[in-house]
């Protein structure tokens, strides 16, 4: 089934004449794991945000299984996706578990059932409720963080995920375990994942397949072996040849 | 000297806890109309655009004036006593909140707001669970020192008859006698300190994640 389509969606914000996306049509089914990678200012982050109506687009349509959410109610459409930005946005005032909670208790459910929850989502993620689950997020590192916000994002037991470069500001070590039990929590839970990138080792790892974009264009829309073997834009070829060269320099050290 | 005064609060203790409570009431008064108008108007600045610079500067300049001065200019409007003193210090407190809970408000970083707004939150729930908690240890900040501000200048209410220990310190002016002079100020000194333990208690029951220990 369709999980998100774009049908030629485009932004273009006020005062600007270029639009930031340009004609984007791209078809996602459920249960995919997409990256969409490019620089900053590429349009990825606009794209991501016109599919929880956090900005909405100038011309297109944006269909969520079957519904053009142009016609939902915004807070609605977020509280059926789970959101999940770099800076993590985890609020002070709160523990861990009273942050996880928030939405659900806004939206007065049960509350014996929005703290079991609470504790299953703490233990997918690798934090054990009962030491974390008290404390505040100016305790935790942030790798640590990083993975309440994932576990917030996943209460609503959301059908899509959207990430915005979820890993961007953590070290490489913590990325490398991030990434790993991303992909868990991607095959365990069968959601349907949107991860923007500016990575592109993150992009073609995390991705069954990648958006790969520039100038606000969707360049190509493949599975990452497709995108390497058969580049379909200059651009994709020179970001294929940046990580050849990366890589290149690694064996070089290997072998001396 | 010190036996002066000892005698002096042997003789007067009941008028002197009458002081301190008329004081310390005028002051709580004046603190929390303060902190209403100010986190009102303070809201609605940060909010306003290039309204913030009206209302900021209306309250700036009604800083300016001496407080004894917006005392003695309410006395033909309201008369003396209470409601005339209370107003006085109220005019004087507001300044200091509304303009830290502006930059509270102003200062709350956008991300936090984009990441409320990203998990489903309404304008409302926003300003309720993001927003204000984040203005909050500002806007204490700005009630803080308005307190300071107000308990000393309730010594002037004693001018217009509000009653409060400036009554001990302008009888002491008046007979020039320093004993009364030396109750009175430390007497304000101490009602200050004690009440700036009181708000601190209440701060830190207010906010206790930025009291916990790192770790």
């Amino acid at each position: 089934m369709t999980a998100i389509e774009y049908q030629e969606v485009c932004k273009r914000f006020d005062g600007n004449s270029a639009y930031s996306v340009d004609h984007v049509s791209a078809q996602i089914e459920q249960g995919e794991f997409i990256t969409i990678l490019g620089s900053s200012g590429c349009g990825k982050t606009t794209l991501l945000k016109m599919t929880n109506r956090l900005i909405d687009p100038t011309e297109g349509r944006i269909v969520l299984f079957g519904e053009d959410i142009s016609t939902v109610d915004p807070v609605v459409v977020r509280r059926r996706m789970g959101y999940v930005i770099q800076q993590i946005g985890l609020l002070p005032h709160m523990t861990v578990e009273e942050n996880i909670s928030i939405i659900p208790k806004l939206m007065k459910q049960d509350k014996a059932k929005i703290r079991d929850r609470a504790r299953d989502l703490l233990s997918m993620v690798e934090l054990d409720p009962d030491t974390y689950g008290s404390r505040y997020p100016s305790e935790l590192s942030g790798g640590q963080q990083q993975r309440v916000g994932l576990a917030r994002a996943l209460m609503p037991d959301p059908k899509i995920m959207l990430l915005d470069e979820p890993f961007g500001a953590i070290d490489a070590i913590t990325r490398v375990n991030l990434q790993n039990e991303l992909l868990r929590i991607h095959s365990q839970t069968k959601k349907t994942f949107l991860l923007v990138t500016h990575d592109i080792n993150e992009a073609m790892k995390l991705g069954t397949r990648v958006m790969v974009m520039n100038g606000g264009r969707l360049l190509q829309f493949d599975t990452p072996k497709n995108i390497i073997r058969h580049p379909a834009d200059p651009f994709v070829e020179a970001l294929i040849q940046s990580v050849l060269e990366q890589r290149e320099f690694w064996e070089g050290v290997e072998d001396d | 000297m010190l036996q002066d005064c000892v005698n002096y609060i042997q003789n007067n203790y009941s008028q002197i806890a009458v002081q301190i409570l008329d004081h310390a009431r005028i002051s709580l008064l004046a603190l929390l109309a303060a902190s209403v108008i100010g986190i009102f108007f303070g809201y609605l600045a940060s909010i306003s655009g290039k309204g913030e610079r009206w209302i900021m500067g209306v309250f700036q300049v009604l800083r300016v004036i001496p407080s004894l001065a917006i005392l003695v200019l309410l006395i033909p409007v309201m008369g003396v006593g209470t409601k005339p003193a209370v107003t006085a210090l109220t005019i004087l407190a507001i300044p200091p909140v509304l303009m830290n809970t502006c930059v509270g408000f102003l200062e709350v970083p956008p991300f936090m707001v984009e990441s409320g707004k990203g998990i489903g939150m309404t304008d409302r729930e926003l300003l309720m669970h993001v927003r204000f908690p984040l203005a909050l240890p500002m806007i204490l900040s700005g009630i803080r020192s308005a307190l300071v501000e107000v308990i000393a200048s309730a010594t002037l209410a004693a001018k217009i008859g509000a009653g409060g220990l400036g009554e001990i310190i302008f009888t002491g002016l008046g007979l020039n006698r320093a004993d009364l002079l030396l109750i009175g100020g430390v007497l304000v000194g101490a009602l200050s300190l004690l009440s700036l333990a009181v708000f601190d208690l209440i701060r830190r029951l207010l906010m206790p994640y930025r009291y916990r220990k790192k770790g």
